[in-house]
């Protein structure tokens, strides 16, 4: 191999350890932005919904030796009543009397709590079980990336997929844009705004649950994992511009190729930090984000 | 009547008599020792094998007869995985409980904040944490001492280890906790002694969930090792990702990695990795005159029987700080400058789990790099390397 062909190589794994990354704060920013556009609220307990899924298929998977997708239908669906009952019980009674910064802080309770019973569970080791296929990595131009990198990248790839379906084809994925745009009319024209807000719970839900049942194998998962995941979530939709699922996914990616390079680069030390000073800087010249519009934000509450 | 009063005073008197000796006779005095352990917080998978070790020896050896005939009491205190915890802890035991001697804390950070403390009391603390600060300088650390084996004595065992197979040039991966900049430190300083040369040194943090960036610049800056220093998750990721990657060159881990959970979470990429590990992990794959053997074998045995679990590395250190205070006291009675005095001069080939302890007025800590052995993954099951 000529040197020019290692750097190629080496380059190459940076790219792909930062897609490896970049899919999963993706993932959980598209999350954060489905609950957001129906409330304007940031579900800071998103995270925990991840690491319920990775600890929930261990759970049915190893633990009870269910079948592969048996495991999998039952995660997401434990997820998704889970998330249900976050909405019913803490988000419903306040929505219409409580400013959205307490609502924000209700769902930090919610993380707290959910964090504190997975630790009741599962204890404080970290849990994985076998990728989705056997089988040797990949090899590209000398670099190498695992078959379960392959699935988290593809998951993405269709979740977006589905929910650009959903929300552009079908009628209630019409009404929940409805909403996001202007909940009052929405309200007006006879959509049902609890019951959107419920599902927007329920969706976000499902989408981290299937984030973290795909991570699990790479990256093992624990029951405080949940926070760091929130941030580097709420960081891809940010800056990718609050709201729009486009901008979370290139945001997602952006930042993990970045967190990436940095490290590879320069060194493993600052990465984090580089990663948030492209943040600052993106926000400076363009408060909305990457795919945000200055007129979106100033009708926005928050 | 009289005469009835006198016979009533007498009987009395004997009964006092008999019931004082006989309290003498068969239940003298407890000696207290006390702990400090971190059962809860941060650091609780430290001070929950630490307690539980405490308490079991404490009730085998009140089963056979005490110390000398006194029965022990072992006086526990949660620190939460916090240091004004520890010190409030400390100085509850000192005053209220006055005990002998203190065992613990679980970690560094806690044990030096109670230096100062256990120095003006003039009590022996025998620390479970592994920080070299503990007891050094030693000329400012009389009455501590620690049974937890030095970061650095595992960093001589992997170079030592590497000295011999001809490796010269390694690069680390640590993790940004206390835990691995202690060993990085240790890791770039010890390297020239060696003739090792670090040609990349890369950082992760304790919630990173892929190390491949930092694994390929390993491999392109030319090394022969890849070092890896952290406990949890992290080793365990480490481990996927360079198998992953087919690096061909062996990977080390820190001597954090003796859990035998660490190889079903890698699987199959476990396989071939080296760690410094104490023998509590192979302490069956022992030969058996080895001088540990009996007492790890029922250490062991003991603790899984009672609590469906591995004690641990880090239980072997409780183990070994209560033993000392317990050796001690048996030989020269519950007093506390007598038993610090014991400790460090008398403990010599002291075979406990941590190692074969030689405590010195130069030396609190009494373990070197022969504590440990270096032992690869084979098979899924460790394998002594010779």
């Amino acid at each position: 191999m000529g040197d020019t062909e290692i750097e190629l190589s080496v380059f190459l794994q940076f790219l792909f350890s930062g897609l490896t990354a970049g899919a999963v704060y993706a993932l959980v920013g598209i999350s954060l932005n489905i609950v957001y556009n129906s409330t304007s609220i940031i579900n800071l307990a998103q995270g925990e919904f991840v690491v319920l899924g990775g600890l929930g298929m261990w759970y049915f998977l190893e633990h009870l030796q269910l079948p592969f997708f048996l495991s999998f239908l039952l995660t997401i669906t434990v997820a998704a009543l889970l998330g249900l009952l976050m909405e019913r019980l803490t988000i419903r009674p306040l929505i219409k009397k409580a400013n959205l910064l307490l609502m924000i802080m209700v769902t930090i309770a919610v993380s707290i709590l959910l964090k504190g019973l997975l630790m009741f569970k599962f204890g404080k080791d970290p849990y994985a079980y076998a990728p989705f296929t056997e089988g040797e990595p990949i090899n590209i131009f000398g670099a190498v990336i695992s078959q379960q990198i392959l699935w988290v990248i593809g998951i993405t790839f269709s979740l977006i997929l589905l929910l650009n379906l959903f929300f552009n084809k079908t009628l209630l994925g019409k009404a929940m844009r409805a909403c996001s745009l202007d909940t009052k009319a929405a309200r007006l024209m006879g959509i049902n705004v609890s019951r959107i807000v419920m599902l927007s719970f329920v969706i976000s839900a499902i989408i981290g649950a299937v984030a973290g049942i795909a991570i699990t194998p790479i990256t093992l998962m624990e029951y405080d994992k949940g926070a760091i995941l929130t941030v580097k979530g709420f960081t891809a939709a940010i800056l990718g511009g609050l709201g729009t699922s486009k901008g979370a996914v290139f945001g997602g990616f952006l930042l993990g190729i970045l967190e990436s390079l940095t490290a590879g680069y320069i060194h493993s030390g600052i990465k984090d930090a580089v990663a948030l000073l492209l943040l600052l800087i993106v926000l400076f010249f363009k408060p909305a984000g990457i795919f945000g519009s200055k007129e979106v934000i100033k009708l926005r509450k928050l | 009547m009289k005469r009835g009063k006198k016979l009533l005073g007498l009987f009395l008197m004997v009964c006092f008599i008999v019931f004082s000796l006989s309290t003498s006779l068969f239940a003298k005095e407890p000696i207290k020792i006390g702990a400090i352990f971190s059962v809860t917080g941060a650091a609780s998978f430290l001070g929950e094998p630490q307690k539980n070790t405490v308490l079991m020896l404490a009730e085998q050896i009140n089963k056979a007869g005490g110390i000398n005939g006194h029965p022990i009491e072992v006086i526990i205190e949660d620190s939460k995985s916090d240091e004004s915890q520890a010190v409030l802890s400390a100085k509850k035991l000192i005053e209220r409980d006055n005990v002998v001697a203190i065992i613990g804390p679980s970690t560094t950070g806690e044990s030096m904040a109670l230096i100062p403390i256990v120095t003006s009391a003039k009590i022996p603390l025998i620390s479970c944490a592994a920080g070299a600060n503990i007891t050094t300088p030693v000329s400012e650390r009389y009455w501590v001492f620690k049974t937890a084996q030095y970061d650095t004595s595992a960093v001589e065992a992997i170079y030592r280890y590497m000295q011999k197979k001809g490796i010269k040039k390694v690069g680390i991966l640590t993790i940004s906790t206390a835990f691995g900049d202690a060993g990085r430190k240790a890791l770039l300083e010890l390297a020239p002694k060696f003739g090792i040369q670090v040609v990349a040194d890369e950082r992760y943090g304790p919630k990173d969930t892929d190390m491949t960036t930092q694994l390929t610049k390993v491999k392109s800056a030319g090394a022969q090792a890849v070092i890896n220093w952290s406990v949890g998750p992290g080793q365990v990721i480490v481990t996927k990702n360079w198998h992953a990657l087919k690096m061909g060159i062996p990977l080390f881990q820190s001597h954090g990695w003796g859990s035998k959970k660490n190889i079903e979470l890698a699987g199959k990429a476990a396989e071939g990795v080296i760690a410094p590990l104490g023998r509590i992990v192979v302490w069956d794959k022992l030969p058996d005159k080895h001088p540990q053997k009996p007492i790890l074998k029922k250490y062991v045995t003991d603790y899984m029987a009672r609590y469906k679990g591995e004690p641990g590395t880090f239980g072997g250190h409780a183990y070994d700080a209560f033993m000392l205070v317990v050796d001690a006291a048996k030989r020269v009675g519950p007093d506390r400058a007598k038993i610090r005095q014991y400790i460090e001069n008398n403990i010599k080939n002291w075979p406990g789990i941590g190692g074969v302890f030689n405590m010195s007025a130069k030396d609190h800590c009494g373990l070197t790099v022969d504590s440990f052995e270096m032992v690869i993954i084979k098979n899924g099951d460790w394998e002594i390397l010779k």
